[in-house]
C-alpha cells in the first residue's frame, strides 16, 4: 500500500449534554491510500457524521477533539484558520445529505460556483464561468449555462445534489467526503448519484469517504468498509470480504434486519431487540453487549479492541467472533 | 381475493398552484380485500400519501369514488365521516411530530377513547393498558411519561398503539418505517405483521422502499406521476415486473452484496414536474421502448397475466 493520504489517530469527539459529556467518537483509528474509497456505516447516533466532521474541522464549537487526523503529512488538528481554508477545497471537500441547506438560496448557482473557482484557485470571472459550464456537464447537468442563472430552489432534489456535487469537484479534491449524499433523494435518483460519485471518483484518481446508514449502499462502491457502533469502529475490513465473512455480531444483525428481495412476503425480519446505549453512560464492557444474542459476562467486563488476532486482513471488536 | 373492504374508483385529486392545476392524484382506481395488506410505492411526488389521505377524506377528492365496505365515504356529512373514522385509521412517517409533545402517552393513547364516547375511566384505562401491552411497550412505565422520553422507534409503537385502540378494520400507514433505523425497522414491520394478525386489519401500506413494501404486502401498487403503472401480486411483480418503471425501480434498489454490481442502465432525467405531465403515458420520457404512441394515446390498465395489471403499451411480459 501507498503512503496513506489521510490517517486519523486515536479521535475522540465529546460532547456536552445536560446529563455530563457524550462520547460521540470513541477513539477512531482509520487509514486511507490515496484513490481509495472507505464506506462508513452506522446508525443515528453511531459517530459517523461526527467522525467526518472531526476530519473536516467542522465540528461545533462546545465539541472536545482529542487525536491526530494526519491529511498528506499535515496534522489538521493544530492548523490555523488560514492554513486550513485554504486546504479546503483543493485538497478536502464535503457533500453533504441535505442539498437545500448546504446550497445558499439567494445566490445564483453560477455565483456559487464561480466564488469558490475565484476563493481557491484564483480565477478570473470569464474563466470561472466557462469552467463552471463545464463542471455541469460533468455532473450530468442538461442545459448547464442557463442553470448558471438558476437559483437553488428551481431545481430538483437530485440536480441540487449535482450541483453540490459539481462545487466539490470544482478545485480537484484529492479527498472527498460524502455524507449520506442520497439519502434525501428517492432510489432512482440515488442510483444516477452513486454512479456519478464513482464515475468521478476513478477519473480523478480522488479518494473517498462514502458516510451512509445502508450497507446496500456500500456494497458495491467502496474499497474497503468501516461499521461504526456507539462511537467505535467495531469491524473493518475490505468490502467483498466484510460481505462475505462478518465477525462482528452487530454487523451481521444490522445485515439481516435490511428486508431480502429475494424472501417471499410476510417473512419475519430478524429485528435487533433493543436500541444503542447512552452514550453519556459508557458501559463498561463492549457497547453492543446488551443487544448481543452471543453476549456473556466477559463481554460485560472487558471492552474488546479492535483487532486482527488471527490475521486474517480485517479489523473486529469481539470477544466471541462469528 | 377476497370481497374488497376498501374500493377507490376512478379517483382525482386536484391541487390549485399558482394559477395551474396540479393533479396529484389521475383517475386511480383500486381495491383492497378484507384481511389483505396492499403496498403503495412510487418516488416522491408521485401522489401517493394524498391518495392514502383522499380514502380518508382529509383532502376531499375532485372526482372518483371512495367505498368503504359499501359506504360511499366522498358525499358523507362530516359528522357521520366522522363515525366513520374509527373504523379506518392513519400511521404517519414522523412519530414525534405526531404526538402532542405536551401530554402524556396515556393521555395520547386514551384519546380516541374519549372522542369515541368510552365515558368510564376504568375502561380506558384497561383498554390503553392492554395495546400498550400488544405494542410491546410496559404501561406502567410509559403511562405517564412524555413522548421526547421515547426514541423514533418507541414513538411509532406508540402511534400504533393509538391508531389501534378503537379496533379499526382499515390502517393506511404511510411510510410508518422510513425516518427509522435498520435495526428498529425491522421491528416496526414485524410489530405491524403481529397487530395485523391480531386484531384482523386490512392495511394500505404506502412506502418509497420496494424491499420494505415486499415485506409486509400480499399486493403491491406502482404510482409514477399520479397514475398507476402496474398492480399485481407481490411474488409476480417481483419475479416478472410488466411496466418498464417497475423494473427501473427494482434495479435501482442498492443490494447489500458486493458481488452484485449496481446496474448501470438507470436512465438519466427525474420525474417530470406533476404540474405538466408529459401526454400520453407520464413514464415516457424516462422510459427505454418509449415510441410515437406512448406520447398520443394514454395506456390504460389491463390485464397482462393472472392478476397482473399493467398501464403499458409495450409491457415487458
Amino acid at each position: 500500500m501507498s503512503a496513506p493520504l489521510l490517517s486519523v489517530e486515536g479521535i475522540t469527539v465529546d460532547l456536552p449534554t445536560p446529563r455530563g459529556p457524550l462520547r460521540a467518537v470513541d477513539g477512531v483509528d482509520l487509514t486511507l491510500a490515496p484513490g481509495s474509497t472507505l464506506g462508513i456505516v452506522g446508525e443515528s447516533g453511531c459517530g459517523k457524521t461526527m467522525l467526518s466532521r472531526a476530519i473536516l474541522q467542522l465540528l461545533p464549537k462546545r465539541a472536545k477533539l482529542g487525536g491526530r487526523i494526519m491529511f498528506a503529512g499535515r496534522d489538521l488538528v493544530t492548523l490555523q484558520p488560514e492554513e486550513l481554508r485554504r486546504l479546503r477545497g483543493p485538497e478536502l471537500a464535503v457533500v453533504f445529505q441535505d442539498p437545500m441547506t448546504s446550497l445558499n438560496p439567494v445566490l445564483t448557482i453560477g455565483t456559487q460556483i464561480v466564488e469558490t473557482l475565484q476563493a481557491h484557485l484564483g480565477m478570473d470571472t470569464v474563466t470561472a464561468m466557462r469552467r463552471g459550464v463545464e463542471l455541469l456537464a460533468a455532473v450530468g447537468i442538461p442545459a448547464p449555462e442557463q442553470r448558471l442563472r438558476q437559483y437553488p430552489h428551481q431545481l430538483s432534489g437530485g440536480m441540487r445534489q449535482r450541483v453540490a456535487i459539481a462545487i466539490a469537484l470544482s478545485c480537484e479534491p484529492k479527498l472527498l467526503i460524502a455524507d449520506e449524499p442520497t439519502t434525501a433523494l428517492d432510489v432512482t435518483v440515488q442510483a444516477q448519484i452513486l454512479d456519478l460519485l464513482a464515475r468521478e471518483q476513478q477519473r480523478r484518481h480522488m479518494a473517498m469517504i462514502l458516510i451512509t446508514h445502508d450497507l446496500g449502499v456500500v456494497a458495491g462502491r467502496t474499497d474497503e468498509v468501516a461499521v461504526m457502533y456507539a462511537g467505535r469502529v467495531v469491524e473493518r475490513a475490505p468490502t467483498p470480504k466484510l460481505f462475505t465473512r462478518m465477525r462482528m455480531p452487530y454487523t451481521e444483525a444490522l445485515l439481516a434486519a435490511i428486508p431480502k428481495l429475494d424472501s417471499p412476503p410476510h417473512t419475519p425480519l430478524p429485528a435487533i431487540a433493543g436500541r444503542p446505549p447512552d452514550q453519556t453512560r459508557p458501559l463498561k464492557g463492549c457497547s453492543f453487549e446488551p443487544r448481543c444474542r452471543y453476549a456473556d459476562d466477559h463481554c460485560r467486563s472487558a471492552k474488546p479492541p479492535l483487532a486482527d488476532p488471527e490475521r486474517a486482513g480485517g479489523l473486529f471488536a469481539c470477544w466471541h467472533p462469528l | 381475493m377476497t370481497a374488497p373492504l376498501l374500493s377507490v374508483r376512478n379517483l382525482v385529486v386536484e391541487y390549485p398552484v399558482g394559477g395551474k392545476t396540479l393533479s396529484a392524484v389521475a383517475d386511480v382506481s383500486l381495491e383492497v380485500g378484507k384481511g389483505e395488506t396492499l403496498g403503495l410505492v412510487g418516488e416522491s411526488g408521485c401522489g401517493k400519501s394524498t391518495l392514502g389521505r383522499a380514502v380518508l377524506q382529509l383532502r376531499r377528492p375532485t372526482a372518483g369514488k371512495v367505498v368503504f365496505d359499501g359506504t360511499e365515504l366522498t358525499g358523507l356529512a362530516a359528522e357521520k365521516m366522522r363515525l366513520m373514522r374509527r373504523r379506518l385509521q392513519l400511521i404517519f412517517q414522523d412519530p414525534i411530530a405526531s404526538l402532542n409533545p405536551r401530554r402524556t402517552i396515556g393521555d395520547i393513547v386514551a384519546e380516541p377513547l374519549i372522542i369515541g364516547g368510552v365515558s368510564d375511566k376504568a375502561e380506558r384505562d384497561r383498554r390503553v393498558r392492554e395495546v400498550l401491552t400488544a405494542v410491546g411497550l410496559d404501561a406502567d412505565l410509559v403511562s405517564g411519561r412524555l413522548p421526547h422520553e421515547f426514541s423514533g422507534g418507541q414513538c411509532q409503537r406508540i402511534c400504533i398503539a393509538r391508531a389501534l385502540i378503537l379496533e379499526p378494520e382499515l390502517v393506511i400507514c404511510d411510510e410508518p418505517v422510513s425516518a427509522l433505523d435498520v435495526s428498529i425497522r425491522a421491528q416496526i414491520l414485524n410489530l405491524l405483521e403481529d397487530m395485523k394478525r391480531r386484531y384482523g386489519l386490512t392495511l394500505l401500506f404506502i412506502a418509497h422502499d420496494l424491499a420494505v413494501v415486499k415485506a409486509v404486502s400480499d399486493r403491491i401498487a406502482v404510482m409514477y406521476l399520479g397514475k398507476l403503472c402496474e398492480v399485481g401480486p407481490t411474488e409476480k411483480l417481483f419475479a416478472q415486473p410488466a411496466h418498464p418503471y417497475t423494473a427501473l425501480l427494482l434495479d435501482a434498489i442498492p443490494v447489500p452484496d458486493p458481488s452484485v454490481k449496481p446496474t448501470a442502465n438507470i436512465p438519466v432525467g427525474e420525474p417530470p414536474s406533476p404540474l405538466a405531465p408529459p401526454s400520453g403515458c407520464r413514464f415516457r420520457t424516462r422510459c427505454p421502448r418509449a415510441d410515437a404512441v406512448c406520447a398520443e394515446v394514454v395506456p390504460p390498465l389491463r390485464e397482462i397475466a393472472d392478476g397482473q395489471f399493467a398501464a403499458c403499451h409495450h409491457p415487458l411480459v
